[in-house]
């Protein structure tokens, strides 16, 4: 355990997901969703537990992206607030 | 309602890191996690299952009810999807 | 992402990724037991491959290679895979999903049937999450209206 990478991953997280809340295109907080995905994988993988890490890359980062954008296609790309 | 929401939010955070404050630390050995059943599968797992990987010894041998329920909730949300969302045109 | 966009660099990247795709998805099932990965992960990939393809061709092009028929069967047959393993250990004589009693059907001893036992049923598993993923995309990307996209019509008027 690094901690120097552990931080640097978390901070990453961290402002994914702030981005991914406050950014008003939807599109573009799908994709902000899959990096966090991504970098929530690689610091999964960096405490060891490689399952779940592998689990995350296929799921959150592949397969629901996916789906978000297949939503985000049917419906508006703009937020209300 | 924003600032309400704000405060429920920040409020559930501070609970949630007080909450946090109880875990052992990461990697513990004497953790309660780590003192119990683990063991026994570390020791065990290969000799019962000749399975390396022990994730997945644990996750389709000792604990197969909750994978074959997990498979049974991903079914139910394929099916839930198609029934709710599915229109078949009318002839 | 529902008319066909013809751009040959994507199309012919996709037709040859796609398999690569395919074979690795194919890989992470059945290597689940001695590396990182298993059923999940493998139909998740498989799913990824499928939805590749509707993305970088049309709807019409994956629904000849997947109908919508087989796809309601594959749903079902993972989870029946699964269960049906469970049942097959009950009626050997053991207690549900105890996979040590087939070695009495397979030329295995009782470890090894365990192990086995483990392979049929990531296989269900991967087979179930692939089609439930490939169902949830078509329905969530169509509205449910496959025909309407098969035809190109506008979907914003039906």
């Amino acid at each position: 355990m690094i901690w120097q990478l552990d931080l640097m991953l978390l901070t990453f997280v961290t402002i994914c997901a702030i981005a991914a809340i406050t950014v008003k295109d939807l599109l573009s907080a799908v994709v902000l969703l899959g990096a966090f995905s991504f970098f929530m994988c690689l610091l999964w993988n960096e405490m060891g537990s490689v399952d779940v890490a592998f689990t995350e890359a296929a799921v959150g980062a592949g397969v629901s992206t996916a789906f978000f954008v297949a939503a985000v296609y049917n419906m508006t790309r703009r937020t209300k607030d | 309602m924003k600032f309400l929401s704000l405060i429920i939010a920040l409020v559930t955070g501070a609970l949630l890191i007080y909450g946090a404050q109880d875990f052992p630390n990461w990697a513990d050995p004497n953790s309660p996690p780590s003192i119990w059943v683990s063991n026994r599968y570390i020791e065990k797992a290969f000799e019962e299952t000749a399975v390396p990987n022990l994730v997945t010894a644990v996750l389709a041998d000792y604990r197969g009810y909750d994978t074959l329920f997990e498979t049974v909730v991903i079914f139910a949300a394929g099916v839930s999807v198609v029934m709710l969302l599915r229109r078949p045109r009318k002839e | 992402m529902i008319e066909r966009f013809e751009d040959v660099i994507i199309q012919t990247l996709c037709r040859f990724l796609v398999p690569f795709m395919q074979i690795y998805a194919l890989y992470v099932i059945a290597h689940g037991h001695s590396s990182p990965g298993g059923g999940f992960q493998g139909g998740c990939i498989l799913a990824a491959s499928f939805v590749l393809l509707v993305i970088a061709f049309d709807l019409k092009e994956a629904k000849r290679r997947m109908t919508e028929k087989l796809n309601t069967i594959f749903t079902s047959l993972g989870v029946f895979i699964y269960a049906g393993t469970g049942w097959v250990c009950l009626i050997l004589g053991g207690n549900f999903l105890d996979y040590s009693k087939l070695s009495k059907i397979l030329p295995v001893d009782s470890v090894h049937a365990r192990y086995h036992g483990m392979l049929y049923i990531e296989i269900g598993v991967g087979i179930g999450v692939m089609a439930c993923m490939i169902s949830i995309f078509l329905n969530l990307v169509t509205r449910g209206r496959h025909e309407e996209a098969l035809e190109d019509k506008d979907l914003w008027n039906t």
